[in-house]
């Protein structure tokens, strides 16, 4: 086999890896959060809303990590993913 | 109206959380692919200049002692400076790569700042456990952005550069009120909140 082809087809294997791995930070913090938010639900106050203040109901640790996840798989991972291909199409 | 003192806790966790998800991003695809769009690369120096200028109120409206107003103000420097060095070296304002030492100057200030800051043992509280981890995690991770300075392209350093923002966050979301550590609360404390 030529070892040029056999160079180029590890090298686009290595790439794809690098895009799955962009791909799926931001599912798993999201999945983090929610996992947290299983373990200690008594740190969602949407749970047990009631007569709980302003901040207790707006700031949740579990649900911020989850929102962090979501911010971060589409607002940034897509365009680094498409970028990461073009460079690996090159 | 002023969120009690672990809510900005939280809310800093989530920042530095979105911070070390960039910058792992960026060790993954390299520096190359991660400029190639404009926003993206003033993007994490940004947010790490905004965090550092958050800090600023937090120091006015958090301040239990002088010795708390130093620490924040100290951290509130150290992040401006760092995300204002890296923003001029992006832009193309700054050439010099000894700009990026202000990345572990202001690890090691805001470790030994918030050491210094904590006046309880370890086992006092949970805040004060925290403290500790927190500060020493700061002082020694100082080794990641110092080391990338001299390797930038290192993706161990990278990496563990990008890691120390993902645990901070960790450890920050961790801070409760008046909560125990590994089953100890001081006497001295008072009973748990929550």
């Amino acid at each position: 086999m030529n070892t040029q082809l056999v160079s180029e087809r590890v090298a686009v294997r290595g790439r794809s890896a690098r895009a799955w791995t962009i791909a799926a930070l931001g599912p798993a913090t999201m999945l983090g959060g929610v996992v947290w938010a299983f373990l200690q639900p008594y740190r969602v106050t949407l749970l047990h809303p009631h007569g709980q203040g302003f901040w207790w109901l707006v700031i949740e640790p579990p649900l911020l990590v989850v929102l962090a996840g979501i911010a971060f798989a589409f607002l940034v991972a897509p365009g680094v993913i498409d970028d990461l291909e073009a460079e690996d199409g090159r | 109206m002023l969120p009690p003192a672990e809510f900005v806790h939280w809310m800093f966790a989530t920042g530095f959380l979105l911070l070390g998800l960039c910058l792992l991003a960026r060790a993954v695809v390299g520096d190359e692919v991660w400029r190639r769009r404009a926003w993206r690369a003033y993007f994490w120096p940004s947010l790490l200049f905004l965090m550092g200028l958050l800090m600023w109120p937090v120091m006015v409206f958090f301040t239990n002692s002088t010795v708390h107003m130093l620490a924040h103000g100290s951290w509130a420097q150290v992040m401006m400076l760092a995300g204002a060095a890296e923003l001029g070296l992006v832009r193309g304002k700054l050439h010099n790569r000894y700009w990026r030492l202000t990345m572990p100057l202001a690890f090691i200030v805001s470790g030994a700042a918030i050491l210094i800051h904590e006046q309880n043992g370890w086992f006092f509280a949970r805040s004060a456990f925290l403290h500790h981890v927190i500060g020493w995690t700061m002082v020694v991770c100082a080794i990641f952005p110092l080391a990338a300075v001299f390797r930038p392209r290192s993706t161990v350093f990278r990496t563990g550069f990008a890691l120390t923002f993902v645990v901070l966050g960790v450890m920050l979301y961790c801070d409760r009120d008046v909560a125990p550590v590994f089953g100890h609360l001081s006497s001295q404390v008072g009973p748990p909140h929550r």
